[in-house]
């Protein structure tokens, strides 16, 4: 089998892994004496593949020759599809000339477990030893922790990463239990955690010793999959806030099930991905990560769901109405951001621009402020905008995204209007005259 | 402090030729209804104040906009030059003069037409140097590696040094096309040269097989069920794709197209 044959099967295999990000650190390639590559915090998308998701890094599994058999997965060892393993020096080789192509920012590399958790982690190891000592590439890594490998296989894979991750992937031990029965909560939290805890002392080796290797500079993620077991949202916003707190994750992944198996346990193939659903969640993601949102401001015992309408500051905005109007001349900056059509970088701006000067309406438009959004909760020096009138239906109205409305609205509804019943011209006309 | 004049300033195009604008904009007290430069300019009514470009003038503002407002300022000025904002040089003008009244506080007054125009403008280019360090692709000839780019500002002084640092031991060039210039870099040294045109040589077996795999790879990572050719759209506009060795079906197949691709598949929004 050639590469191209491999490369099909095992980008195919991994193509569910939604974590691509190749963020997180900024590395400059002739100072850290590499060949080539370098690395930007911010990130950088090469391409964007026909489902609208961004390609940053080859996204390849080192095999699909799986010896697990998880209900939810392409690659459990009773499906009946191709299998491919890459060599090590294969994987360095496509990754340079991808690269140099700057098709790529780098590589994802993750793997199912062939033989046994160690083997696995040592192959992978090689790989990017390959890479970094070999070939002096100084690009983006994201490797994949494979739960149960020694934690020595482990320390090691992640000095050569940027970033590492473990996939959580069904969010309870239940779900777990049983669509994964070779995996429990306990095998994946111990890799999770034993990484942070390698993150945290190589940040003070770091301080101490200047040359100290360093352990994974662009952190730690991890994935969950939504819709494949019964977890509510607001289980999974819980366990995402308490990922962050507990484990310094940097980001948390969710992806809607895509229906791989015909299994009774699984929602039935015909089942659409619930897109919706993870929209939401990375938007309450944000707001948790970037907005000073609390997972319990967002969703509680009586609310296990988002509200599929409105995005959840939206609607945490409307279940407040007592914070609201925001006096944009002098609010902080945290309750800035809890306004609906402020994000964080008009925030910051009219923060700038506040220093400058007074602001108005106008001037909140070209600073960048989605006012249709913003207006029924803001006053610029006590005022509201002219002729404006607040009330619950309309604010809502306003708030809704124009693809829900599509979704939602669209059957049997149609264009509001003043008047119940079609304007005849007679009416017009007595309009006219003065009759009405 | 400045009358609308009805003049036109015309200038050679060169970032000195615009300083130089300045500073007569200043000596006449007025601000000009237009500012272009000469390879621009059609005739208007209004009347046609021609600008040398004199390397003293030049300086002098330079080092007032230092003194007067801020290091950042000066560099908002430059990288306004740059971009393809129609009415930049009128924008640049009415910059530096609300920044000599208002000192380095310009920078922040986000609100004032003139700042937020050009704050727009430097922040089309600076987004789309962003997204030229990701869609640049280069071909490998032997020994040295070729990337096309039609970007519509001026963005090589922005994504330069990115590739120089990237692929320090290689030899290189990015061709601006809209531009007509060219970024040369052998280790460990770059320059952006003019250059009229380039004739892209014969693929060789090798990148060949790499585009091929690429193509395929590209294909094969999306997730048929959740297929969103607008999202597509909106993070990766169409004028970037004939560029793009994956996107090459796509472009072809629009091109057979006999409806214009506008109506058929603009973004959304």
């Amino acid at each position: 089998m050639d590469v191209y044959d491999k490369l099909k099967i095992l980008s195919a295999a991994a193509k569910y892994d939604v974590a691509c990000t190749s963020s997180g650190v900024d590395r400059s390639g002739s100072a850290s004496g590499g060949s080539i590559g370098n690395a930007a915090a911010c990130g950088i998308c090469h391409t964007f593949s026909g489902d609208g998701r961004c390609v940053s890094l080859l996204k390849i599994l080192y095999s699909n020759s799986c010896i697990y058999n998880c209900a939810y997965c392409v690659n459990r060892a009773t499906n009946d599809v191709p299998r491919a393993t890459f060599t090590p020096r294969e994987i360095a080789d496509l990754t340079i000339n991808f690269y140099k192509r700057n098709y790529i920012e780098g590589l994802f590399l993750s793997s199912a477990v062939v033989k046994n958790p160690d083997y696995t982690c040592e192959r992978l190891i090689e790989t990017l030893r390959i890479l970094r000592e070999e070939y002096g590439f100084t690009g983006y890594i994201h490797a994949k922790a494979i739960p149960g490998a020694d934690d020595l296989l482990l320390t090691r894979l992640g000095q050569l990463a940027d970033r590492m991750s473990v996939n959580i992937e069904l969010p309870s031990q239940e779900s777990l239990n049983r669509l994964a029965p070779d995996k429990s909560k306990t095998a994946i939290l111990r890799p999770m955690g034993l990484i942070t805890e390698r993150i945290k002392e190589n940040c003070t080796d770091l301080v101490k010793y200047k040359h100290a290797p360093k352990f994974a500079p662009a952190g730690q993620s991890t994935q969950m999959i939504v819709g494949a077991t019964p977890e509510t949202d607001y289980t999974i916003l819980n366990l995402t806030s308490a990922l962050y707190k507990k484990y310094g994750l940097k980001r948390v992944f969710f992806s809607a099930y895509v229906p791989v198996a015909d299994n009774p346990l699984l929602p039935a193939v015909t089942t659409r991905p619930p897109l919706l659903r993870e929209h939401r969640l990375y938007q309450a993601d944000w707001l948790l990560r970037f907005y000073g949102f609390t997972a319990d401001e967002l969703l509680d015992e009586q609310h296990q769901s988002f509200n599929p309408l409105i995005d959840p500051k939206c609607n945490w905005a409307l279940n407040h109405p007592e914070i609201f109007p925001v006096e944009i001349n002098s609010a902080s900056k945290e309750l800035l951001l809890r306004v609906p059509g402020i994000g964080v970088n008009s925030a910051m701006r009219i923060l700038r621009a506040r220093r400058a000067g007074h602001l108005d309406y106008a001037a909140l438009k070209k600073i960048g402020v989605v006012l249709k959004r913003a207006q029924y909760f803001i006053v610029c020096d006590g005022k509201l905008t002219e002729g404006l009138k607040i009330t619950p239906d309309n604010a809502l109205n306003a708030l809704i995204s124009d693809n829900c409305r599509k979704t939602f609205l669209s059957e049997g509804a149609q264009q509001l209007s003043l008047f119940d019943t079609q304007i005849t011209r007679e009416d017009t006309v007595k309009c006219l005259t003065g009759q009405m | 402090m400045f009358d609308r004049a009805d003049v036109v300033y015309v200038y050679d195009g060169s970032f000195q030729g615009l300083m130089c604008c300045i500073f007569e904009c200043f000596v006449r007290k007025e601000t000009p209804a237009a500012v272009v430069c000469e390879a621009d300019y059609q005739p208007t009514l209004n009347t046609l104040v021609s600008i040398p470009t004199d390397t003293v003038k030049s300086k002098r503002v330079e080092n007032g906009i230092l003194r007067k407002t801020s290091a950042a300022a000066m560099q908002f000025v430059r990288d306004g030059y740059y971009t393809c904002a129609p009415d930049k040089d009128l924008l640049i003008l009415k910059f530096v003069q609300l920044g000599m009244e208002r000192g380095a506080k310009v920078m922040s007054m986000l609100g004032d037409d003139t700042v937020s125009a050009l704050t727009k403008a430097v922040m089309n280019r600076s987004r789309e140097a962003h997204n030229y360090l990701g869609f640049a692709r280069f071909s490998i000839y032997g020994e040295v590696m070729v990337s096309v780019i039609e970007p519509k500002n001026f963005v090589l002084p922005i994504i330069g040094p990115h590739f120089c640092d990237r692929y320090r031991n290689e030899s290189f060039m990015i061709y601006d096309k809209t531009h007509s210039a060219a970024l040369i870099y052998r280790p460990y040294e770059w320059e952006i040269i003019h250059i009229d045109s380039y004739t892209e040589p014969e693929t060789q077996d090798d990148e060949a097989a790499y585009r091929s795999m690429w193509k395929m790879f590209y294909e094969t990572i999306a997730i048929a069920e959740r297929e969103n050719p607008k999202c597509r759209m909106n993070h990766m506009p169409k004028r970037f794709w004939s560029r793009l060795p994956e996107m090459d079906e796509a472009v072809s197949a629009l091109k057979g197209n006999q409806e214009p691709p506008h109506s058929l598949e603009s973004p959304h929004r």
